[in-house]
């Protein structure tokens, strides 16, 4: 099998991977690395959402020769200790239930943040539409964006 | 369920867990336990732990399943212990009959059961704790119990200026009595039940840090995934593996009873060797069933009177002198859980034990299992219950626990089963797909005489608890429909059973899912037909129902109900009692010209008696909305060839971002004991936006999903 060098979260890492292996199981059998998670395999649920070159990606839908030499992020990445500002509104906001969804909600709304630091209700409709929660967190999703944005009054719970 | 009662007896038992500080425990009406042999922090059958270092542990026996209940259990200690609860430690209990719950008499998770079967038990849990370490504080400082204050984990004596940490006090509270029937503190004097308390699991559950079964990892684990025959009732009658095991990192290709397992070192050698199996089934019985078929064929059995689950007055009499009547046929699909997680476990059997990794909902059904397929004694196996990515109910079934404990059997090695999301939805355990056929009778003045409701569908107990079914009837079918709330004098509810083959469980909120749907539906009904607004006819009809009347009012007022709306708008209300709860919702909605329904805004009240923590009561209703909605705008497991039609997300699509309305729950302040609210925040989501659509375009819906076909305009 292939050998690839991955950069994942500032390391390097070189893996032996069947070519068309999807990044995320790379990343949760190879690395060991399980923030990530597999919810779908079809690329329509979000749950396996990390950043590749700075931008929201499914990993279920990334094989691993695709992945090779970018520059990867995921949860256990996207902060040392749990204080990115997303998910210390995430905390502030109490949205998780199950939390199953929530590394790929958060992984889409930093995301979303990253590209847009203010973003609208409509903003966040187009970006966090791809993340499915089975809990129904969705409200206290919307909240935690704004309150990320520093925009805790901007339509929180707002009317549709 | 029925379930035997907690014998206040036997309620308290101390174990001393040397050197290890002060751990207690109760223990409900069950024979006595056998003391563990785990090492003394893990030791079971305790609920309370205060180590040396002052840290308070809850240990928690319940599964968390995005309920909250990590948060819960451990306020309800943290009242009586006077500590922080946001200080305290949870942990996750072992499976032990320590940590049976009271209601069921086995430790599992639903029913909505677990903040009652914990309010009593819990507080008196950290009320004992309390006292032991109180009573050693008195001994240390040779002074009266009564002269000492408690707070924040620390005991002080006043006078003397005088303290003692918990930490402190650990060891030699540990060798005090127990002291039997501690009072509980009076509501008044609460200072953590009833607060907005954040979740204690939610910085594990941002960062990726905490455990669901998908993550767990064993030494030298394998992978497996299993083809199972897609049609219910088939099995294998022969396969081909030499393409399968011809894959880069397949160890091993074996036949259990549910399949042909594919066993490799990691999730895409195993399912790429699945997808290269040869295998022909053996499709069965059902190789032809299909949805269309049992449509007609519940019509035709409709016909047929069923078991009675409701008679009161004579209905048939009182329709026949009706002034109007109404009819009308409801019908619900098949529905799969989909919980985000999909189903998986980890198992290690070896020659005298066997471990198991699970999220389960069920543990003593789940160590039930693993003894039957390995033949070995409960006390050779062990369970851990990890984070559950979403249960709903699928996970108080049992078929991927023995997937895994029967593949570590066979290869001798760790095993990790995983179900893609496909199998997932395919094998799941469904909500049953009923047929309704309704009939009213209503006086001259527009008010109901008669009631009729004959339902048709599959049992809900019959794979895991068919004792449930007394004299032919399964509550659990016709929950909510033969408990009807409303004052009809003529009331005739009657289940007719068919069993198609096709797996059915509990789906949350089980019955009530689709008895309050039709019920509340064909309320509605009888309100157009009578010209009654449809909160003023409930308001008649459940006179003198406090609890029913505080909800419907307190949502009906929060959402303006008789204001104008904008153009388009239509609003509708339900209210329904399940799970001992009582929960009303208006729904306000509008409908594009191409018949595409747009949930605006939802106003929700909930009685659930007292509430430990809004903030869960809070979420658990939005959660249990948004569920509903899902199931009422998109859900539909549909059978072709006896096979489900649906594989994945796309085709059994969830409710999404940009279409979660904004949901505002209410609760309604009260004294009477905790009940359910997992569950009974669904059942009226439905209705109450059918009933909407109504308002909105005068077109009623009888039949989930609500699809825009038949909304359209134009």
């Amino acid at each position: 099998m292939p050998q690839y060098s991955l950069v994942v979260n500032g390391s390097r890492r070189t893996v032996t991977a069947a070519a068309d292996t999807p990044l995320l199981w790379v990343l949760r059998d190879t690395l060991g690395m399980t923030g990530t998670k597999f919810g779908c395999g079809g690329g329509f649920c979000g749950a396996c959402t990390v950043h590749v070159a700075g931008a929201a990606a499914r990993s279920c839908q990334l094989p691993v020769s695709a992945a090779a030499g970018k520059r990867i992020t995921t949860i256990e990445g996207l902060s040392a200790d749990g204080t990115h500002p997303v998910q210390r509104a995430w905390v502030e906001e109490d949205v998780v239930q199950c939390g199953y969804c929530q590394v790929g909600q958060i992984m889409s709304a930093a995301s979303l943040l990253a590209a847009k630091p203010h973003p609208t209700d409509a903003d966040i409709d187009d970006a966090m539409s791809g993340n499915i929660c089975r809990c129904g967190t969705y409200q206290r999703v919307r909240a935690a964006i704004h309150r990320a944005a520093g925009d805790a009054a901007v339509g929180v719970g707002g009317d549709r | 369920m029925s379930a035997p009662v907690m014998d206040r007896r036997d309620f308290l038992s101390m174990s001393v867990v040397a050197g290890a500080g002060l751990t207690l425990g109760f223990r409900t009406g069950a024979p006595p336990l056998p003391r563990s042999q785990a090492p003394a922090p893990f030791a079971p059958n305790a609920f309370v732990r205060v180590g040396t270092d002052g840290v308070v542990t809850v240990v928690v026996g319940y599964s968390e399943m995005g309920q909250g209940i990590l948060t819960s259990l451990p306020m309800l200690v943290a009242e009586e212990l006077e500590v922080d609860p946001a200080a305290v430690r949870f942990e996750q209990a072992p499976a032990d009959p320590a940590y049976n719950n009271p209601l069921f008499g086995m430790q599992g998770t639903g029913g909505s059961t677990t903040i009652a079967a914990s309010f009593e038990p819990m507080r008196q849990a950290g009320a004992a704790a309390r006292e032991m370490l109180a009573a050693a504080a008195a001994q240390q400082l040779g002074v009266a119990r009564d002269s000492l204050t408690i707070d924040g984990g620390t005991v002080s004596h006043a006078a003397s200026g005088r303290r003692l940490t918990y930490g402190q006090l650990a060891e030699a509270a540990a060798r005090v009595p127990v002291p039997q029937g501690v009072p509980l503190k009076p509501s008044s004097a609460w200072k953590v039940l009833g607060r907005r308390m954040k979740r204690l699991d939610a910085p594990n559950k941002v960062t990726g840090r905490a455990t669901f079964g998908m993550d767990v990892k064993v030494p030298g684990m394998l992978t497996a995934l299993v083809a199972r025959c897609p049609v219910f009732g088939g099995n294998v009658a022969s396969f081909t593996a030499t393409r399968a095991r011809a894959v880069p990192g397949v160890r091993h290709v074996v036949e259990i009873p549910s399949g042909v397992a594919v066993v490799a070192d990691g999730y895409w050698a195993a399912k790429q060797g699945r997808d290269a199996l040869q295998i022909r089934w053996d499709e069965g019985a059902n190789a032809a069933l299909s949805s269309a078929e049992l449509r007609r064929r519940w019509a035709d059995l409709a016909r047929r009177p069923g078991v009675e689950a409701k008679r009161q007055g004579d209905a048939a009499a009182a329709l026949a002198g009706a002034a109007r009547r109404l009819d009308a046929v409801y019908e619900v699909p098949f529905l799969a859980h989909a919980t985000m997680e999909p189903m998986n476990c980890t198992a290690d059997v070896r020659r005298d034990a066997c471990e198991i990794w699970a999220p389960t909902q069920f543990q003593t059904m789940a160590k039930g299992t693993a003894a039957r397929i390995t033949g070995l004694p409960d006390a050779a196996i062990q369970l851990h219950t990890t984070m559950l990515g979403g249960g709903f109910g699928r996970r108080a079934e049992q078929d991927f626990v023995a997937e895994a404990v029967a593949l570590s059997k066979s290869v001798g090695a760790p095993v990790k089963v995983v179900y893609t999301r496909e199998d997932d939805m395919q094998h799941d355990y469904y909500r049953p797909a009923t047929y309704n056929v309704l009939a009213a009778g209503l006086d001259a003045a527009g008010a109901p005489v008669a009631w009729t409701h004959r339902t048709v569908s599959s049992s809900v107990f019959q794979h895991m608890l068919p004792q449930m079914i007394r004299d032919g009837l399964d509550e659990a079918a016709v929950e909510g429909a033969a408990d009807i709330q409303y004052a009809v004098p003529n009331v005739l509810v009657d289940w007719v059973r068919d069993e198609p083959g096709i797996p059915i469980g509990f789906w949350r909120s089980v019955g009530n899912s689709h008895t309050a749907f039709v019920k509340e539906s064909f309320l509605d009904e009888i309100a157009a037909a009578s010209g009654s607004d449809p909160v003023a006819l409930r308001r008649r009809l459940l006179a003198g129902k406090r609890r029913l009347l505080g909800v419907l009012d307190l949502a009906a007022e929060r959402a303006g109900w008789g204001t104008p709306l904008p153009a388009g708008r239509g609003r509708g209300v339900a209210v329904h009692f399940s799970f001992d709860s009582y929960v009303a919702e208006v729904a306000e909605v509008s409908v594009a010209t191409d018949g595409t329904p747009t949930v605006h805004r939802i106003v929700c009240a909930v009685d659930c008696g007292r509430v430990v923590n809004p903030l869960t009561v809070e979420a658990q209703m939005q959660s249990a909305i948004v569920y509903g909605l899902s199931a009422a705008l998109h859900g539909a497991i549909t059978i072709e060839r006896g096979r489900v039609v649906q594989a994945n997300f796309d085709t059994y699509p969830p409710l999404r971002m940009s279409e979660m309305p904004r949901v505002e729950v209410h609760i309604v302040p009260s004294e009477d004991r905790p009940s359910g609210a997992g569950e009974p925040g669904l059942p009226p989501a439905a209705p109450a936006v059918c009933n909407a659509i109504f308002a909105a375009t005068g077109i009623r819906i009888r039949s989930l999903p609500i699809r825009p076909e038949e909304l359209r305009r134009g």
